[in-house]
């Protein structure tokens, strides 16, 4: 197995009770485990089934350790490493402020183009940009805004599903 | 008994009823005051509900784990918001670490005034999350009747475990429907109890290869069932194959039979943990690589291949990688293997068997659990041999506190039999014992019980004494006096350089005037010739007893395993090895 750190994917199908989300992030965070970023809802009105996806930084041991954990909490019905690596894909969303003007307003707008970013909000010295994608490209987005004048940064975390016609 | 209107409280006997509890341990108080109206409007009855009424929620919850324990059934306890909830969390949590079947029933200040900071309100479901394998808030008096089933089936499934369901005060008064629990079924949670058939087959083939293997087994084994140490035996039998146990596995084995080689871990014998060590063929059935048993994890069992059958899968390749995991219900898993291994005509490697055993025979003759005896004062382990003697022909159930007396009872009084052996394992909860034996006494009403204490544990729940007075529980304290928190001194002599700090009880009570303050019988022994008729006096007293043993005060429990060293790094105390334990080792516990 391997001993290398890298970021996990992992997706959780729960019971959506009371104090579903307290067990998942509880024994999570009461092993010492770190969580990069958390989304959870509920994906199956009728059955009251909702998928919480975690990115956690660990080795391979160490997510899969916690995985067969998550598996022990009652309502927990299911839970899968779904990394980009597994097969997986990730999706994120982004609505990042830039507030600037002159040729760091233009450059910013061309850039936002580049990454296919949507101008949701505007004023003459500010933008708010939604984007989509996966974590990597909204990172490299982000960071190539930070000369250009960025302000703030909402992120909605990762949510993930396993490619093709496998299923959860 | 499929809906019918009752009320909460009702709701929760019925439910009782239905799940066949007819004992409870439990303490009153403002939130659960319906439910203990129920209880005493159901006296009349032809069959009501043995209520036992402790001195603190501790002691219930541990009287309801050494009544699950010792007679494999759920331990139900009832109390009272706030301080009873909190009072409980000690046992809940010493239940989830050794998973015992427990129901929690707690009172909750009514709905409309949680959050609210109201007298005594607590976070109930907050603060038991970690500690039972799941819990409820009831908030709609509809669902209280399935959340009752689920918490039955939950408890005593799988990896059986505490849990706790939470009832507001005006939810048990309120009227609803009671389903039964045929209709019931839990959501998601299906435990798997069968392995996989193929993975059965590779593992036996590990067995037929093996040349130097072991059985080494777990509490897993006594909660699984009678069926599973049945079919242990006979696997075990089978294969002519040495078994060691954990703490938590006495008695699913027969201790005093040849194959048995004795308990392993930190205080186990020098040859388990050298058979552990030097093994190429390991076979965990129902245990789970705790620290107390690998010591030091990069050297533990170096060699061997591991098989490992458990029904929870996350405690696979947990903490010791292994070759062959069987994850299911150890008799499930037993019973298939035996037939698979009968009907593909396996077979064991018998010469290398032997000389496997050879190996085995020379590391017995250091004879590991040997003392030197004295003429004048009692040595602890020798207390224990001759309580061993004097009862070993009656059906004993023993329990303990936690420290050095709870090694030597491990390693001096044989088990023959599952469930009769109640030991805090995984918390080491100091206080367990005495409670533990009323509930063990509750289920085994005729039956000798023994709570094999040290002076320093038996004052945590001393209380309970005038439980066992109030219910005519006979139990016996044998409390094995040295004086000192024995375990902690022996600690600080071998890694803190006899530096005793605060381990040494000063102004003990004196236990037999203790003993007849609470209305029981008080006994003490002082001198070696004065034990034997001492014990038989406690064995013959018609009711509760506390034993004051007092015995040698520098005594240390060998061999040991130092926290840090491996299996074969053990000491065994006669040598004078003044082995420096590293900083590395100072720093586990
Ligand atoms: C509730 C609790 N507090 C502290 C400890 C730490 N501890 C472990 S053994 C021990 C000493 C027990 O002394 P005693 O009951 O006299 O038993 P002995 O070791 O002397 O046989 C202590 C303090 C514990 N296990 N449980
Ligand atoms: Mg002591």
């Amino acid at each position: 197995m391997s001993e290398i750190v890298s970021k996990h994917t992992v997706s959780v199908l729960v019971d959506n009770e009371p104090g579903v989300l307290a067990r998942v992030i509880g024994l999570i965070s009461g092993r010492g485990y770190n969580i990069d970023s958390l989304t959870v809802a509920e994906v199956d009105a009728e059955k009251h089934i909702s998928r919480i996806t975690i990115v956690a930084p660990g080795t391979e041991q160490t997510v899969n350790k916690m995985i067969s954990q998550l598996q022990r909490i009652v309502p927990v019905k299911r839970a899968a490493n779904v990394t980009f690596e597994n097969q997986g894909i990730e999706r994120e969303m982004a609505l990042v402020k830039i507030v600037s003007t002159g040729e760091k307003r233009v450059e910013s707008m061309r850039l936002s183009d580049v990454f296919r970013a949507r101008v949701i909000d505007t004023t003459h010295d500010s933008f708010v940009f939604e984007l989509n994608g996966s974590p990597r490209k909204i990172d490299a987005f982000i960071d190539l805004m930070k000369p250009l004048g960025l302000s703030e940064v909402s992120r909605t975390g990762v949510v993930a599903i396993a490619r093709g016609t496998e299923k959860m | 008994m499929v809906n019918i209107q009752m009320t909460g409280a009702q709701m929760v006997l019925q439910a009782f009823e239905d799940h066949k509890v007819d004992t409870i341990f439990g303490y009153p108080g403002g939130a659960v005051l319906p439910i203990y109206d129920e209880l005493a409007k159901e006296r009349d009855t032809n069959q009501p509900i043995r209520h036992y009424l402790v001195r603190h929620e501790q002691g219930a919850s541990h009287s309801a784990e050494g009544y699950a324990r010792s007679s494999g059934k759920v331990g139900v306890m009832l109390v009272t918001s706030g301080p009873g909830v909190t009072n409980a969390v000690t046992g809940l949590t010493d239940a989830m670490m050794d998973s015992i079947p427990i129901v929690c029933i707690s009172g909750q200040v009514p709905t409309h005034l949680i959050g609210t900071d109201a007298f005594q309100e607590c976070d109930a479901v907050g603060i038991t999350r970690p500690c039972t394998k799941h819990n409820w808030l009831v908030k709609d008096i509809n669902d209280l009747s399935r959340i009752l089933h689920e918490a039955f089936y939950v408890a005593s499934s799988g990896r059986p475990g505490p849990v706790l369901v939470d009832i507001p005060k005006d939810i048990q008064f309120q009227t609803g429907t009671y389903i039964g629990p045929e209709t019931v079924k839990h959501k998601s949670y299906r435990p798997k109890l069968k392995a996989n058939i193929d993975q059965i087959d590779d593992a036996l083939k590990l067995i037929a290869d093996a040349e130097k293997p072991i059985f080494y087994t777990g509490g897993g084994v006594i909660n699984s069932g009678n069926a599973a140490v049945q079919l242990l035996r006979e696997f075990v039998r089978l294969t002519g194959f040495p078994i060691t146990s954990t703490l938590q596995g006495l008695g699913a084995y027969p201790g005093d039979d040849s194959q048995f080689i004795g308990m392993l871990g930190m205080h186990g014998t020098y040859e388990a943990n050298m058979a552990m060590n030097e093994c190429d063929l390991m076979i965990n059935i129902g245990a789970r690589f705790d620290d107390r048993i690998t010591g030091k994890i990069d050297e533990f069992s170096p060699n061997s291949k591991k098989i490992h059958i458990d029904i929870d899968p996350s405690s696979i390749n947990k903490i010791v990688k292994v070759d062959a995991p069987l994850i299911g219900d150890v008799a499930h898993v037993l019973e298939d293997s035996i037939k698979l291994w009968k009907s593909k005509v396996y077979k064991i490697n018998k010469s290398s068997l032997k000389e496997w055993w050879k190996t085995i025979d020379k590391w017995k003759e250091k004879d590991s659990l040997k003392y030197v005896r004295d003429k004048n004062i009692i040595k602890p382990q020798h207390a224990i041999q001759r309580l061993y003697e004097l009862t070993k022909d009656k059906d004993v159930f023993v329990t303990t506190e936690v420290g050095q007396h709870q090694m030597w009872a491990a390693q001096y009084y044989k088990f023959n039999k599952p469930n009769r052996w109640i030991t805090s394992g995984g918390l080491g909860t100091m206080g367990f014992g005495l409670p533990a034996a009323i509930g063990a006494q509750v289920a085994h009403p005729d039956k000798l019980v023994i709570d094999i204490a040290g002076e320093a544990s038996i004052l945590m729940c001393i209380q309970e004494m005038s439980t066992a007075i109030q219910h005519k529980l006979p139990v016996k304290i044998f409390i094995i006096n040295n004086q000192y928190m024995g375990m902690v001194r022996q600690w600080q002599e071998l890694l803190h350089d006899k530096r005793y700090s605060h381990s040494y009880t000063d102004a003990l009570p004196d236990f037999v005037k203790l003993a007849e303050a609470y209305g029981a019988k008080g006994i003490r022994a002082q001198k070696p010739i004065e034990l034997d008729k001492a014990i038989n006096e406690m064995i013959e007293y018609d009711g509760p007893v506390i034993f004051d043993c007092v015995v040698e005060q520098n005594e240390n429990v060998f061999p040991m395993i130092p926290s840090g060293k491996a299996h074969n790094e053990m000491l065994l105390g006669d040598e004078t090895e003044k082995e420096e334990i590293s900083d590395e080792g100072k720093v586990l516990v």
